[in-house]
Protein backbone atom coordinates (compact mmCIF):
# COMPACT_ATOMS: atom_id res chain seq x y z
CA UNK A 1 0.00 0.00 0.00
CA UNK A 2 1.28 3.43 -0.89
CA UNK A 3 2.58 5.63 2.21
CA UNK A 4 1.02 8.47 3.17
CA UNK A 5 3.19 11.01 1.94
CA UNK A 6 3.81 9.34 -1.58
CA UNK A 7 -0.44 10.17 -1.68
CA UNK A 8 0.25 13.30 -0.64
CA UNK A 9 2.62 14.00 -3.24
CA UNK A 10 -0.05 12.79 -5.37
CA UNK A 11 -2.70 15.07 -4.44
CA UNK A 12 -0.78 18.38 -4.53
CA UNK A 13 0.42 17.31 -8.36
CA UNK A 14 -3.19 16.84 -9.30
CA UNK A 15 -4.13 20.27 -7.35
CA UNK A 16 -1.21 21.66 -9.88
CA UNK A 17 -2.92 20.47 -12.73
CA UNK A 18 -6.55 21.39 -11.76
CA UNK A 19 -5.20 24.96 -11.34
CA UNK A 20 -3.20 25.03 -14.85
CA UNK A 21 -6.88 23.62 -16.37
CA UNK A 22 -8.82 25.93 -14.74
CA UNK A 23 -6.25 29.10 -15.62
CA UNK A 24 -6.64 27.87 -19.49
CA UNK A 25 -10.87 27.67 -19.06
CA UNK A 26 -10.79 30.96 -18.12
CA UNK A 27 -8.78 32.17 -21.14
CA UNK A 28 -10.31 30.36 -23.70
CA UNK A 29 -13.42 32.02 -22.12
CA UNK A 30 -12.03 35.52 -22.80
CA UNK A 31 -11.13 34.56 -26.03
CA UNK A 32 -14.25 32.88 -27.18
CA UNK A 33 -15.96 36.04 -26.47
CA UNK A 34 -13.68 37.87 -28.29
CA UNK A 35 -14.28 35.46 -31.40
CA UNK A 36 -17.64 35.96 -30.47
CA UNK A 37 -17.76 39.72 -30.79
CA UNK A 38 -16.17 39.66 -34.26
CA UNK A 39 -18.35 36.98 -35.59
CA UNK A 40 -21.30 39.84 -34.35
CA UNK A 41 -19.25 42.49 -35.63
CA UNK A 42 -19.03 40.52 -39.15
CA UNK A 43 -22.97 39.85 -39.12
CA UNK A 44 -23.65 43.08 -40.70
CA UNK A 45 -21.35 42.81 -43.53
CA UNK A 46 -21.81 39.96 -44.33
CA UNK A 47 -25.76 40.24 -44.49
CA UNK A 48 -25.35 43.79 -46.60
CA UNK A 49 -23.35 42.03 -49.12
CA UNK A 50 -25.52 39.26 -49.55
CA UNK A 51 -28.22 41.39 -50.33
CA UNK A 52 -26.53 43.65 -52.77
CA UNK A 53 -24.51 40.45 -54.35
CA UNK A 54 -28.48 38.71 -54.79
CA UNK A 55 -30.19 41.45 -56.52
CA UNK A 56 -27.17 42.36 -58.77
CA UNK A 57 -27.31 38.33 -59.66
CA UNK A 58 -30.91 38.71 -60.23
CA UNK A 59 -30.69 41.80 -63.15
CA UNK A 60 -27.56 39.78 -64.85
CA UNK A 61 -29.32 37.35 -66.88
CA UNK A 62 -26.61 35.02 -67.73
CA UNK A 63 -22.99 35.43 -65.35
CA UNK A 64 -20.05 34.35 -67.15
CA UNK A 65 -17.20 34.10 -64.83
CA UNK A 66 -14.04 32.23 -64.31
CA UNK A 67 -15.32 31.18 -60.77
CA UNK A 68 -18.40 29.54 -61.84
CA UNK A 69 -16.60 27.49 -64.85
CA UNK A 70 -18.38 23.95 -64.81
CA UNK A 71 -15.87 21.29 -65.52
CA UNK A 72 -15.87 17.87 -65.07
CA UNK A 73 -14.30 17.21 -61.98
CA UNK A 74 -10.58 15.36 -62.12
CA UNK A 75 -8.36 17.23 -60.08
CA UNK A 76 -9.97 18.58 -56.78
CA UNK A 77 -8.81 20.67 -53.89
CA UNK A 78 -9.68 20.64 -50.17
CA UNK A 79 -9.06 23.62 -47.95
CA UNK A 80 -9.15 21.77 -44.38
CA UNK A 81 -9.48 24.30 -41.47
CA UNK A 82 -8.44 22.95 -37.91
CA UNK A 83 -7.36 25.30 -35.23
CA UNK A 84 -3.17 25.55 -34.32
CA UNK A 85 -3.13 24.95 -30.78
CA UNK A 86 -4.15 21.12 -28.95
CA UNK A 87 -6.31 20.73 -26.13
CA UNK A 88 -9.64 21.41 -27.17
CA UNK A 89 -11.17 18.15 -27.04
CA UNK A 90 -12.54 16.27 -30.09
CA UNK A 91 -12.47 19.28 -31.93
CA UNK A 92 -9.67 18.64 -34.56
CA UNK A 93 -9.81 15.08 -34.27
CA UNK A 94 -13.48 14.90 -36.03
CA UNK A 95 -12.77 17.41 -38.37
CA UNK A 96 -9.50 15.20 -39.30
CA UNK A 97 -11.38 12.21 -39.29
CA UNK A 98 -14.25 13.88 -41.69
CA UNK A 99 -11.39 14.83 -43.95
CA UNK A 100 -9.96 12.00 -44.25
CA UNK A 101 -13.26 10.03 -44.89
CA UNK A 102 -13.58 12.57 -47.62
CA UNK A 103 -10.76 12.27 -49.33
CA UNK A 104 -11.17 8.65 -48.68
CA UNK A 105 -14.42 8.63 -51.09
CA UNK A 106 -12.84 11.20 -53.56
CA UNK A 107 -9.84 8.59 -54.49
CA UNK A 108 -12.02 5.78 -54.73
CA UNK A 109 -13.78 7.90 -57.69
CA UNK A 110 -10.52 8.15 -59.07
CA UNK A 111 -10.03 12.05 -58.54
CA UNK A 112 -6.68 13.69 -57.83
CA UNK A 113 -6.76 14.87 -54.41
CA UNK A 114 -4.75 17.88 -53.30
CA UNK A 115 -5.21 19.63 -50.07
CA UNK A 116 -4.85 23.46 -48.50
CA UNK A 117 -4.31 23.00 -44.95
CA UNK A 118 -5.30 26.10 -42.72
CA UNK A 119 -3.86 25.37 -39.09
CA UNK A 120 -1.35 23.44 -37.51
CA UNK A 121 -3.29 20.45 -36.41
CA UNK A 122 -4.65 19.81 -39.90
CA UNK A 123 -0.87 20.31 -41.48
CA UNK A 124 0.87 18.18 -39.07
CA UNK A 125 -1.76 15.32 -39.25
CA UNK A 126 -1.53 15.54 -42.83
CA UNK A 127 1.85 16.36 -43.96
CA UNK A 128 2.86 12.43 -44.99
CA UNK A 129 -0.71 11.73 -45.80
CA UNK A 130 -2.07 13.82 -48.43
CA UNK A 131 -0.69 16.66 -50.94
CA UNK A 132 -0.27 19.62 -49.57
CA UNK A 133 0.12 22.26 -51.69
CA UNK A 134 -0.32 25.66 -50.14
CA UNK A 135 -0.33 25.90 -46.08
CA UNK A 136 -1.14 28.73 -42.98
CA UNK A 137 -0.22 27.45 -39.88
CA UNK A 138 -0.22 30.04 -36.86
CA UNK A 139 -2.63 32.30 -37.79
CA UNK A 140 -5.47 31.67 -35.98
CA UNK A 141 -4.58 33.32 -32.77
CA UNK A 142 -4.73 36.73 -34.42
CA UNK A 143 -6.16 37.85 -38.06
CA UNK A 144 -8.55 39.67 -39.90
CA UNK A 145 -9.78 39.72 -43.74
CA UNK A 146 -6.26 39.71 -45.31
CA UNK A 147 -6.07 36.35 -44.13
CA UNK A 148 -9.01 35.41 -45.75
CA UNK A 149 -8.00 37.27 -48.75
CA UNK A 150 -4.61 35.77 -48.50
CA UNK A 151 -6.14 32.08 -49.02
CA UNK A 152 -8.55 33.17 -51.46
CA UNK A 153 -5.73 34.09 -53.58
CA UNK A 154 -4.41 31.14 -52.62
CA UNK A 155 -7.17 29.32 -54.04
CA UNK A 156 -8.73 31.50 -57.03
CA UNK A 157 -5.73 31.89 -59.41
CA UNK A 158 -4.82 27.90 -60.12
CA UNK A 159 -8.36 27.27 -60.36
CA UNK A 160 -9.13 29.99 -62.99
CA UNK A 161 -5.71 28.86 -64.46
CA UNK A 162 -7.27 25.31 -64.93
CA UNK A 163 -5.09 23.48 -62.20
CA UNK A 164 -7.79 21.99 -60.76
CA UNK A 165 -11.55 21.65 -61.53
CA UNK A 166 -13.63 21.66 -57.90
CA UNK A 167 -12.78 22.98 -54.23
CA UNK A 168 -14.49 21.96 -51.17
CA UNK A 169 -13.62 23.74 -47.80
CA UNK A 170 -14.03 21.42 -44.97
CA UNK A 171 -14.46 23.16 -41.25
CA UNK A 172 -16.02 23.32 -38.18
CA UNK A 173 -19.57 24.86 -38.45
CA UNK A 174 -20.24 26.36 -34.99
CA UNK A 175 -23.74 25.18 -33.82
CA UNK A 176 -23.04 26.13 -30.16
CA UNK A 177 -20.20 26.61 -27.38
CA UNK A 178 -20.22 22.87 -26.93
CA UNK A 179 -21.28 22.12 -30.64
CA UNK A 180 -19.24 22.06 -33.68
CA UNK A 181 -20.18 20.48 -36.67
CA UNK A 182 -17.49 19.10 -39.28
CA UNK A 183 -19.51 20.35 -42.41
CA UNK A 184 -18.07 20.00 -46.36
CA UNK A 185 -18.62 22.73 -48.55
CA UNK A 186 -18.54 23.00 -52.19
CA UNK A 187 -16.67 26.68 -53.32
CA UNK A 188 -15.35 26.56 -56.83
CA UNK A 189 -17.75 26.52 -59.10
CA UNK A 190 -19.05 28.63 -57.03
CA UNK A 191 -22.86 27.67 -56.77
CA UNK A 192 -25.09 30.00 -58.46
CA UNK A 193 -26.25 33.05 -56.58
CA UNK A 194 -29.23 34.96 -56.60
CA UNK A 195 -31.69 31.98 -56.92
CA UNK A 196 -34.30 30.70 -54.07
CA UNK A 197 -34.15 34.40 -52.83
CA UNK A 198 -37.63 35.94 -52.32
CA UNK A 199 -37.00 39.58 -53.60
CA UNK A 200 -38.66 42.10 -51.55
CA UNK A 201 -40.15 44.61 -54.56
CA UNK A 202 -39.60 47.79 -52.35
CA UNK A 203 -35.99 46.17 -51.83
CA UNK A 204 -34.90 46.02 -55.27
CA UNK A 205 -34.55 49.59 -56.23
CA UNK A 206 -33.14 50.45 -59.83
CA UNK A 207 -29.71 51.60 -59.29
CA UNK A 208 -27.04 52.99 -61.40
CA UNK A 209 -24.33 51.25 -61.82
CA UNK A 210 -21.10 52.48 -61.97
CA UNK A 211 -19.48 50.25 -63.87
CA UNK A 212 -21.65 48.31 -65.86
CA UNK A 213 -24.12 45.59 -63.41
CA UNK A 214 -21.92 42.46 -65.28
CA UNK A 215 -18.58 44.15 -64.78
CA UNK A 216 -19.64 44.86 -61.16
CA UNK A 217 -20.87 41.56 -60.65
CA UNK A 218 -17.84 39.98 -61.44
CA UNK A 219 -15.71 42.21 -59.02
CA UNK A 220 -18.14 40.87 -56.46
CA UNK A 221 -17.77 37.01 -57.26
CA UNK A 222 -13.60 36.75 -55.18
CA UNK A 223 -15.20 39.55 -52.57
CA UNK A 224 -17.52 36.80 -51.82
CA UNK A 225 -15.36 33.95 -52.00
CA UNK A 226 -13.02 36.17 -48.97
CA UNK A 227 -16.99 36.68 -47.26
CA UNK A 228 -17.36 32.48 -47.56
CA UNK A 229 -13.47 32.15 -45.92
CA UNK A 230 -13.44 34.70 -43.33
CA UNK A 231 -17.16 33.57 -42.09
CA UNK A 232 -15.23 29.68 -41.76
CA UNK A 233 -12.13 31.34 -39.90
CA UNK A 234 -14.99 33.33 -37.43
CA UNK A 235 -16.26 29.75 -36.91
CA UNK A 236 -13.44 28.03 -36.24
CA UNK A 237 -12.09 30.55 -33.76
CA UNK A 238 -15.46 30.73 -31.98
CA UNK A 239 -15.27 26.89 -32.32
CA UNK A 240 -11.60 26.12 -31.26
CA UNK A 241 -12.24 28.42 -28.07
CA UNK A 242 -15.47 27.39 -27.32
CA UNK A 243 -14.36 23.27 -27.60
CA UNK A 244 -11.52 24.14 -25.49
CA UNK A 245 -13.57 25.98 -22.82
CA UNK A 246 -15.90 22.65 -22.31
CA UNK A 247 -12.97 20.42 -22.37
CA UNK A 248 -10.87 22.56 -19.48
CA UNK A 249 -14.31 22.35 -17.65
CA UNK A 250 -14.18 18.77 -17.52
CA UNK A 251 -10.61 18.86 -16.74
CA UNK A 252 -11.04 20.36 -13.93
CA UNK A 253 -14.18 19.10 -12.62
CA UNK A 254 -12.05 15.30 -13.29
CA UNK A 255 -9.25 17.03 -11.24
CA UNK A 256 -11.72 17.52 -8.28
CA UNK A 257 -12.98 13.82 -8.36
CA UNK A 258 -9.27 12.73 -8.24
CA UNK A 259 -8.02 14.91 -5.18
CA UNK A 260 -11.77 13.34 -3.19
CA UNK A 261 -10.86 9.77 -3.66
CA UNK A 262 -6.87 10.53 -3.17
CA UNK A 263 -7.82 12.36 0.10
CA UNK A 264 -9.80 9.80 1.25
CA UNK A 265 -7.18 7.40 0.61
CA UNK A 266 -4.83 9.41 2.09
CA UNK A 267 -6.72 9.42 5.48
CA UNK A 268 -6.98 5.60 5.39
CA UNK A 269 -3.82 5.31 4.82
CA UNK A 270 -3.14 7.43 8.23
CA UNK A 271 -5.90 6.25 10.10
CA UNK A 272 -4.03 2.60 9.54
CA UNK A 273 -0.33 3.91 10.28
CA UNK A 274 -1.97 4.93 13.60
CA UNK A 275 -3.42 2.10 14.38
CA UNK A 276 -0.51 -0.19 13.40
CA UNK A 277 1.54 2.04 15.33
CA UNK A 278 -0.91 2.40 19.04
CA UNK A 279 -1.11 -2.04 18.22
CA UNK A 280 3.17 -1.94 18.29
CA UNK A 281 2.49 0.03 21.75
CA UNK A 282 -0.22 -1.56 23.56
CA UNK A 283 1.99 -4.73 22.39
CA UNK A 284 5.06 -3.65 24.03
CA UNK A 285 3.83 -2.55 27.71
CA UNK A 286 1.72 -5.61 28.03
CA UNK A 287 4.91 -7.43 27.31
CA UNK A 288 6.89 -5.31 29.19
CA UNK A 289 4.18 -5.83 32.54
CA UNK A 290 4.09 -9.76 32.19
CA UNK A 291 7.90 -9.47 32.11
CA UNK B 1 -32.13 68.24 -40.75
CA UNK B 2 -33.62 67.54 -43.98
CA UNK B 3 -30.18 68.25 -46.15
CA UNK B 4 -27.94 65.28 -44.40
CA UNK B 5 -27.40 61.94 -45.25
CA UNK B 6 -26.99 58.89 -43.35
CA UNK B 7 -23.56 57.36 -44.23
CA UNK B 8 -22.64 54.27 -42.75
CA UNK B 9 -18.78 52.63 -43.56
CA UNK B 10 -19.07 48.78 -42.83
CA UNK B 11 -15.93 46.98 -42.46
CA UNK B 12 -16.00 42.76 -41.69
CA UNK B 13 -14.12 43.82 -38.32
CA UNK B 14 -16.56 46.49 -37.46
CA UNK B 15 -18.89 49.32 -38.59
CA UNK B 16 -15.77 52.06 -38.98
CA UNK B 17 -18.68 54.63 -38.80
CA UNK B 18 -22.23 55.00 -38.84
CA UNK B 19 -23.75 59.03 -38.67
CA UNK B 20 -25.58 62.13 -40.30
CA UNK B 21 -23.27 63.34 -42.58
CA UNK B 22 -23.29 66.29 -45.12
CA UNK B 23 -21.67 65.25 -48.10
CA UNK B 24 -19.28 61.68 -48.58
CA UNK B 25 -16.78 61.37 -51.17
CA UNK B 26 -15.71 58.23 -52.58
CA UNK B 27 -12.99 56.37 -54.69
CA UNK B 28 -15.14 54.87 -57.35
CA UNK B 29 -13.84 52.75 -60.18
CA UNK B 30 -15.03 55.47 -63.01
CA UNK B 31 -13.63 57.93 -60.59
CA UNK B 32 -14.24 59.81 -57.37
CA UNK B 33 -17.81 61.60 -56.69
CA UNK B 34 -19.55 63.08 -53.80
CA UNK B 35 -22.88 62.49 -53.36
CA UNK B 36 -24.87 64.74 -51.56
CA UNK B 37 -28.53 64.21 -50.30
CA UNK B 38 -30.92 63.36 -52.76
CA UNK B 39 -28.51 61.70 -55.17
CA UNK B 40 -29.67 59.58 -57.61
CA UNK B 41 -29.27 55.73 -55.90
CA UNK B 42 -26.42 54.12 -57.44
CA UNK B 43 -24.18 51.27 -56.88
CA UNK B 44 -20.77 51.40 -57.76
CA UNK B 45 -17.17 49.61 -56.83
CA UNK B 46 -14.62 51.40 -54.75
CA UNK B 47 -10.94 51.66 -55.32
CA UNK B 48 -7.84 51.46 -53.15
CA UNK B 49 -8.14 55.81 -52.38
CA UNK B 50 -9.54 58.23 -50.16
CA UNK B 51 -12.41 58.69 -48.65
CA UNK B 52 -14.02 61.04 -47.10
CA UNK B 53 -16.97 62.67 -45.44
CA UNK B 54 -17.99 66.50 -44.29
CA UNK B 55 -19.91 66.55 -40.92
CA UNK B 56 -20.31 69.77 -38.86
CA UNK B 57 -18.74 71.20 -41.45
CA UNK B 58 -15.23 69.23 -40.90
CA UNK B 59 -13.69 66.76 -43.17
CA UNK B 60 -13.14 63.26 -41.98
CA UNK B 61 -10.32 61.03 -44.10
CA UNK B 62 -10.17 57.51 -44.44
CA UNK B 63 -7.64 54.91 -46.35
CA UNK B 64 -10.41 52.41 -48.30
CA UNK B 65 -9.17 49.46 -49.29
CA UNK B 66 -11.74 47.70 -52.73
CA UNK B 67 -15.39 47.08 -52.18
CA UNK B 68 -18.49 49.10 -53.20
CA UNK B 69 -20.78 51.40 -52.08
CA UNK B 70 -24.35 51.75 -52.41
CA UNK B 71 -26.40 54.64 -52.39
CA UNK B 72 -29.87 55.73 -52.60
CA UNK B 73 -31.59 59.32 -52.11
CA UNK B 74 -31.29 59.54 -48.30
CA UNK B 75 -28.64 56.78 -47.52
CA UNK B 76 -25.11 55.55 -48.53
CA UNK B 77 -23.66 52.08 -47.25
CA UNK B 78 -20.36 51.56 -47.89
CA UNK B 79 -19.19 48.15 -47.50
CA UNK B 80 -15.05 48.23 -47.97
CA UNK B 81 -12.53 45.66 -46.65
CA UNK B 82 -10.55 47.77 -44.92
CA UNK B 83 -11.26 51.39 -43.60
CA UNK B 84 -8.34 53.06 -41.48
CA UNK B 85 -8.87 56.85 -40.45
CA UNK B 86 -6.42 59.27 -41.00
CA UNK B 87 -5.62 59.57 -37.15
CA UNK B 88 -4.93 55.97 -36.49
CA UNK B 89 -2.24 55.34 -39.56
CA UNK B 90 1.28 54.99 -38.19
CA UNK B 91 2.90 57.36 -41.17
CA UNK B 92 6.52 55.93 -40.98
CA UNK B 93 5.22 52.56 -41.27
CA UNK B 94 3.37 53.09 -44.57
CA UNK B 95 6.19 54.95 -45.50
CA UNK B 96 8.19 51.95 -45.08
CA UNK B 97 5.63 49.98 -46.77
CA UNK B 98 5.74 52.28 -49.16
CA UNK B 99 9.71 51.97 -50.30
CA UNK B 100 9.74 48.48 -49.52
CA UNK B 101 6.49 47.80 -52.38
CA UNK B 102 8.59 49.99 -54.76
CA UNK B 103 11.93 48.51 -54.10
CA UNK B 104 9.99 45.23 -54.83
CA UNK B 105 7.80 46.28 -58.09
CA UNK B 106 11.50 47.42 -59.64
CA UNK B 107 12.82 44.14 -59.67
CA UNK B 108 9.52 42.54 -60.94
CA UNK B 109 8.50 42.16 -64.64
CA UNK B 110 4.66 42.88 -65.39
CA UNK B 111 4.15 39.54 -65.93
CA UNK B 112 4.83 37.94 -62.74
CA UNK B 113 1.94 37.16 -60.58
CA UNK B 114 3.52 39.06 -57.75
CA UNK B 115 3.67 41.61 -59.67
CA UNK B 116 -0.28 42.73 -59.46
CA UNK B 117 0.10 41.82 -55.50
CA UNK B 118 2.76 43.90 -55.02
CA UNK B 119 0.91 47.08 -57.46
CA UNK B 120 -1.82 46.73 -54.93
CA UNK B 121 0.26 47.22 -52.10
CA UNK B 122 2.05 50.17 -53.30
CA UNK B 123 -1.48 51.57 -53.80
CA UNK B 124 -2.32 51.27 -50.33
CA UNK B 125 0.33 52.66 -48.93
CA UNK B 126 0.28 55.57 -51.32
CA UNK B 127 -3.62 56.16 -50.52
CA UNK B 128 -2.38 55.65 -46.37
CA UNK B 129 0.15 58.42 -46.89
CA UNK B 130 -1.97 60.71 -48.51
CA UNK B 131 -4.53 60.24 -46.14
CA UNK B 132 -1.77 60.64 -42.80
CA UNK B 133 -1.14 64.07 -44.39
CA UNK B 134 -4.52 65.57 -44.31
Amino acid sequence: MASVKDIKRKVSAVHKTKQITRAMNMVAASKFKASQLKMENFRPYASKFMDVLNSLALRVESITHPLLAVREPKKIRVICMTSDRGLCGGFNTNLIKATERFLREKSNEGKEVAMVSVGRKGRDYFRRKADIVDQRVDVLNKFDMTLAVAISNDVITPFIGEVYDELYLIYNQFVSVAVQRPTVVRLFPLPSIGQNVGIDAEKNIDYVYEPSDEVLLQRLLPMYVHVLIYRALLETSAGENGARMAAMDNATSNCEDLIRTLTLKMNKARQAAITAELMDIVGGTEALSKG
Amino acid sequence: MSDELMLEIVTPEKMAFAGNVEEVTIPGTEGEFGVLRGHEALLSSIEIGELNFTKDGKKTYYAVNTGYGEVTSSKVTILIETAERADSIDKDRARKAKESAEARLAQLAKEDTEYKEVHLALLRSIARISVAEK
